[in-house]
């Protein structure tokens, strides 16, 4: 445990983080807690909407993003670590913006403020803003022999609107370049995984996913570490590629390398179990 | 007095009934509209065509659907499969020469196909998103093993992903119980714009 100050954050989990992927928000809240980061949890969030919301209608989708927003008290940032969800947030916080009448009714609907201002962060970012020297101290497992595929599927993409945001792309390999891992940069780091497909046309899915799969057994990487649950997911369910890879969640190679020792909870979710590579590195016992 | 031709009296018996209808408006003004997305922009260069990553589930490209919008073709464009095909990653609007926002066309034309009843390309991928909307509005969240289940039955496709499905309850990933939102008035409210207005 480090002597760094308290850095508090409001935090929006999303579904996913929540229900499919808790291997995910277990070591995010550990790494996290290693770090002297508190990530307090929105109190009664709800669903941001996700694709099927705004597939069918834009109001919905935006109300429902507006009411988390909403719910964050002032003062300080709202921290996501669902890339979707931070979009849905950060477009829902762009169009109030553009959108006063909205803003005011909403605003009235609910009897809460919805602060314009209020910044929106990815993890990473927080992590790169607040906590590389932290990061630098507290590790205590070097990810060395690591060789990753920084996997961002199409969660770097965003509508046009919002291009000119500051975003997290390439923070991945920043973070885990400092603990050590080498970044490996030829394979498809930036094609989509297939999102909803998966569920309703996995004949669609299964070639992008092998593909992203050949890509990096061919680029030399010994796993894959993605930004979002549901790639990790995808990746995971729908492959039928001849080598598999193991597929890391991006907060647990890093509370790893910090030092967690709870890591079996975790590591027993997965459809492809990583720790014989691990083992190999004697990065766990 | 001269008979006048039944076809130039309009009062006469058996006279064809005129009636003066407004000119719809066009195709392409309504999507570029409903989008805010100046899609006349597009020359079709392809370039969000050479980045999809599903184009090979599609039946027009994305830069064949910009082309029907531009044309007015209302039936195809709003017929087609690949309005349903697109998740929405933007991989097309990053790569978009002229900053056109692809996914937000397609948005709008997904809608506007369930707003003006037309067959629906893809039934499986709109009953998918009902449901999960379903789920958003009774729990607030989204309940995936609910999800799973009911879409099963609208489908009725029971035997496709059962390992898949058995794998991700065996591995914890499906919840069987709901996480839900307290103050679920406050979500159940915001539904009625989709459910009562356009269904």
């Amino acid at each position: 445990m480090n002597t760094y100050p308290r850095l508090d954050f409001s935090y929006f989990p999303g579904c996913s983080m929540a229900t499919t992927a808790p291997e995910s928000n277990l070591s995010m809240m550990r790494s996290a807690q290693f770090l002297g980061i508190n990530l307090i949890e929105l109190e009664d969030w709800n669903c941001c909407g996700s694709s099927s919301a705004q597939t069918l209608c834009k109001n919905l989708s935006l109300a429902m993003s507006a009411r988390n927003l909403s719910l964050a008290p002032a003062g300080r940032p709202l921290v996501a670590m669902c890339p979707r969800c931070l979009l849905y947030l950060r477009h829902a916080q762009m169009c109030l913006r553009r959108d006063p009448e909205t803003h005011r009714a909403l605003e009235k609907r609910w009897g809460r403020t919805i602060d314009l201002d209020l910044e929106i962060m990815h993890f990473m970012e927080v992590l790169v803003r607040f906590g590389l020297d932290r990061l630098k101290e507290s590790a205590t497992r070097s990810l060395h022999g690591v060789r990753f595929v920084p996997y961002y599927g199409c969660t770097v993409f965003r509508p046009p609107d919002l291009k000119r945001e500051k975003y997290f792309q390439g923070e991945m390999e920043n973070i885990l370049k400092t603990l050590g891992a080498q970044p490996i940069a030829t394979a498809l780091s930036y094609r989509c995984c297939g999102s909803f497909l998966s569920a309703t046309a996995p004949e669609v899915v299964t070639p992008l996913v092998d593909e992203i799969m050949d890509s990096a057994v061919a680029a030399g990487a010994n796993c894959l570490v993605t930004a979002c649950a549901m790639c990790q997911l995808n990746l995971e369910i729908r492959c039928t590629a001849g080598t598999k890879l193991p597929i890391f969640h991006f907060s647990e190679i890093l509370a790893l390398a910090l030092g967690a020792e709870d890591y079996e909870g975790w590591f027993i979710r997965h459809l492809v179990d990583p720790r014989p590579m691990l083992q190999e590195l004697a990065l766990v016992a | 007095m001269t008979q006048i031709n039944p076809i130039l009296n309009p009062d006469a018996p058996g006279a064809p009934r005129i009636v003066e209808s407004q000119p719809r408006r066009s195709l392409a003004a309504e999507v570029i509209e409903r989008s805010a997305t100046n899609l006349s922009r597009c020359y079709h260069c392809q370039a969000c065509t050479n980045g999809c990553p599903f184009f090979r589930a599609m039946d027009y490209h994305p830069n064949q659907v910009l082309r029907l919008v531009q044309y007015g073709m209302r039936e195809p464009v709003l017929g087609c499969k690949t309005i349903w095909i697109c998740v929405g990653c933007h991989t097309c609007s990053s790569q978009c020469p002229m900053n056109i926002n692809i996914a937000a066309v397609m948005e709008v034309l997904r809608q506007m196909a369930v707003e003006e009843g037309v067959a629906i390309a893809k039934p499986d991928i709109l009953d998918f998103h009902e449901e999960v909307l379903r789920s958003l509005e009774r729990y607030g969240r989204a309940h995936k093993l609910g999800i799973m289940w009911r879409y099963k039955v609208r489908t009725r496709r029971w035997l496709s992903d059962v390992d898949v499905g058995l794998k991700m309850l065996a591995k914890r990933k499906l919840d069987l119980r709901p996480s839900r939102v307290k103050a679920i008035e406050e979500i159940s409210d915001l539904f009625k714009c989709y459910w009562r207005e356009s269904k």
